[in-house]
């Protein structure tokens, strides 16, 4: 008797694998004919994942737009694969090289080492990397890789210029996620925007040591505001997000307080007490879009480290501007104009900021 | 009487075998009720680990720190302690290793080497020796101060990169060459996977649980201290001695992993800002496993092929990765409800006898 239990047990398990296998073969049959040698992209995301509301999802954003205007399809044409946890990156780099994706971008400079290692290993594969420069063991740009970084000291200092222009206290802030080079170019640059236009005014900068703590941030601004800035730019990824719970609170109990967001247009972030003054924003789908275009019409733009400023579109203030003042607006294409045609240069390290500032004066 | 028992071991390996075909099961109807094929997937998953070297390699690699991690929560249980702080363990761990690595670098391979690990093996046992501590001389509940110590590990690491370990990438420098347990022998032989020689180190930590817990007298009386303490506090044992011992030599096993990590897989450590999940896998893996060290290998094995599976099944199946998280989840699930199987498993076989 329980022989035969288990036998009907086993017989249920064959019969649902059986049925289970009927609904998978129809398809995975159809799609397998349908990609031959046909162009493919793809990206890995870094632990933050693919709906990030940051540089993954604006990375994915710009493949997608990428398919649409070839006519691939997303999924197999253009494609993306989510990493759990730090040691995925590898694996997941490797496994759409195995798939002969023709570009494979690491998106976040948390993968530069491993997309370092694999274009090593696999010198035929293209790789690409955002927000860092892949070397080799001798520091010279390895000749698979496309560096995809960008000038955003030049994107915060136009911010710069307009928190200069709008505090009535003279007294802005910056709050930074981690204290690396990378936002530290957007420190610099913010601070050397705001002392160009307004040399009185004071800069707080203060640093979360996390990209997701919006608690953390929330402390900060609080800080900050209570010193009596009246402008806060938040450059920390989701941390920033208390930043703005902040300064709807204060706006709320009749204190106008101003954010400058980052990254994306962060207009609605901001309302409905609309706080959002302006925003840094950093055009990762249309660097990734550009490198995938050129990749696609064999140009693969590997061994290079794109920059992607003012010039290019690749950084600049949103699109929103209703918070903006006219006169704030003129000086921004003012300087705009003056950072492209090379007549300032914006300082990305404390060093350079420390020159620029002496030679202010 | 000898029946009976042979019988109730057998139903009690059952549990988790049963857990894990019913966490598949499971898994497969979630995938069919969204819409994905799980033939497909599972199919991917099995495809890709046991055909192509590349993801059998990354299986192993990701199996070493599950194993360790596995290891500690299995050994401190044996002796009736719930070891939650494996992360902080296997952090303090890494860390330790990766800059004895760096500091001693000028230092021989046949040296070095085996300091390093030695030292990540010491961190651990000194993170599992003070909540140890804390419960043999305060009573401080084992649970509530382990994962305190969790906090402190991943903050301290943190810090101690930032301020003297630091280098571009929110990282350490990369180890020295001469501390490193990768090998291009085993990378050549799975298509460049970053399989490394610290398998032997998870083999000789299994063995190495194996015969302190069931070969030596200090052994028997940590699992008598699990079965009870009164009862072995009556026969002479120093009970809170015992707790202390087997907390840090769980930590010793946990920091183990933690070495692993540094000297093998990734060859430095990142600034954490959050935990990196191995060590709470490693109670799931305990759990499958039955607390028993080859009980650890095959849950390890199992998780990390899950793991490393699941990202071929996202891009063979297009199955979202979190799934295997749930898959995970739901296999936990079971084995933690091991009564409702043993209590249905009892039944069918009962009326099998009428």
């Amino acid at each position: 008797m329980f022989k035969k239990r288990i036998a009907v047990l086993v017989a249920f398990v064959v019969v649902m694998a059986s049925v289970l296998a009927g609904c998978g073969n129809g398809k995975s049959s159809g799609d397998s004919a349908t990609k031959k040698s046909a162009f493919k992209a793809g990206m890995v995301t870094d632990t933050g994942g693919v709906d990030d509301k940051s540089f993954n999802q604006s990375a994915w954003e710009g493949l997608k737009d990428f398919a649409k205007d070839n006519d691939l399809k997303t999924g197999t044409g253009v494609k993306y694969l989510q990493s759990t946890q730090a040691s995925d990156y590898s694996p997941n780099l490797n496994t759409m090289i195995h798939q002969n994706f023709n570009v494979v971008y690491g998106i976040g400079f948390l993968m530069q080492s491993d997309v370092q290692k694999i274009a090593e290993q696999n010198p035929k594969a293209k790789l690409g990397i955002v927000d860092a420069v892949a070397v080799d063991k001798n520091n010279k740009p390895l000749k698979n890789v496309a560096s995809i970084t960008f000038k955003e000291q030049q994107g915060s200092f136009l911010v710069g210029v307009v928190a200069g222009l709008t505090t009535k206290t003279n007294k802005v802030g910056f709050i930074g996620g981690i204290n690396s080079a990378l936002i530290k170019k957007f420190e610099n640059g913010f601070k050397a925007g705001v002392k160009t236009v307004n040399p009185k005014a004071e800069v707080y900068a203060q640093y979360a040591g996390a990209f997701d703590a919006p608690d953390k941030g929330r402390a900060i601004a609080q800080t900050i505001y209570t010193k009596g800035a009246d402008i806060i730019y938040a450059s920390a990824g989701n941390t920033g997000n208390g930043v703005f719970t902040e300064a709807k609170n204060r706006t709320k109990n009749g204190k106008k307080v101003w954010v400058i967001g980052v990254d994306k247009d962060q207009h609605d972030q901001g309302l409905p007490e609309n706080v959002t003054l302006t925003s840094m924003v950093k055009r990762v789908d249309k660097a990734i879009y550009d490198v995938t275009k050129q990749t696609k019409a064999g140009k693969f733009p590997g061994g290079k480290v794109l920059e992607f400023g003012l010039e290019q579109n690749g950084v600049g203030i949103a699109p929103t501007t209703e918070n903006v003042s006219k006169k704030a607006l003129d000086a921004v294409n003012d300087y705009k104009g003056k950072i492209i045609d090379g007549s300032i240069t914006v300082p990305t390290t404390d060093k350079e900021l420390k020159e620029y500032l002496a030679n202010l004066k | 009487m000898n029946r009976l028992l042979k019988k109730v071991d057998w139903i009690n390996l059952l549990i988790p075998v049963v857990s894990v075909v019913l966490g598949l099961l499971c898994g497969a109807i979630i995938m069919l009720i969204i819409g994905y094929n799980p033939l497909l997937a599972y199919q991917s998953i099995v495809e890709s680990i046991f055909l192509q070297p590349y993801y059998g390699g990354e299986t192993i690699r990701a199996m070493i720190p599950l194993v360790l991690a596995g290891l500690a929560v299995a050994f401190a249980f044996r002796t009736g302690l719930f070891n939650i702080g494996v992360e902080g363990q296997l952090m303090a761990g890494w860390l330790a290793s990766v800059a004895c690595a760096i500091i001693f670098g000028h230092l021989p391979k046949v040296v070095l080497l085996p300091l390093s690990i030695l030292a990540g093996g010491a961190a651990g046992a000194l993170w599992g020796y003070i909540p140890g501590l804390l419960k043999a001389k305060f009573k401080v509940h084992e649970v509530i101060s382990t994962i305190m110590m969790n906090y402190i590990a991943l903050y301290s690491t943190a810090y101690i990169i930032k301020n003297f370990l630091y280098t571009e990438g929110e990282r350490t420098p990369t180890i020295p060459h001469a501390a490193s347990l990768a090998s291009p022998f085993l990378a050549n032989l799975t298509q460049g996977s970053r399989l490394h020689w610290g398998f032997i180190v998870a083999i000789i930590a299994v063995l190495a649980m194996w015969f302190i817990l069931w070969k030596t007298p200090k052994g028997y009386e940590l699992r008598a201290v699990g079965f009870s303490p009164d009862a072995s506090k009556y026969a002479g044992m120093n009970v809170s001695r015992n707790i202390i011992l087997s907390l840090t030599i769980s930590g010793v096993f946990a920091g183990l992993g933690g070495a692993m990590e540094g000297l093998g897989t990734y060859q430095y450590m990142t600034i954490n800002s959050a935990f990196t999940g191995i060590g709470f896998n490693g109670i799931a893996v305990a759990l499958l496993g039955l607390n028993t060290p080859v009980g650890v290998l095959l849950s390890g094995a199992l998780f990390a092929g899950l793991q490393t599976g699941g990202l071929t099944m996202q891009s063979v199946a297009g199955v979202p990765v979190e799934l295997i998280q749930i898959i995970i989840a739901l296999i936990i699930f079971f084995v933690g409800s091991g009564y409702v199987i043993k209590w249905a498993l009892g039944r069918l076989s009962r009326k099998g006898h009428k």
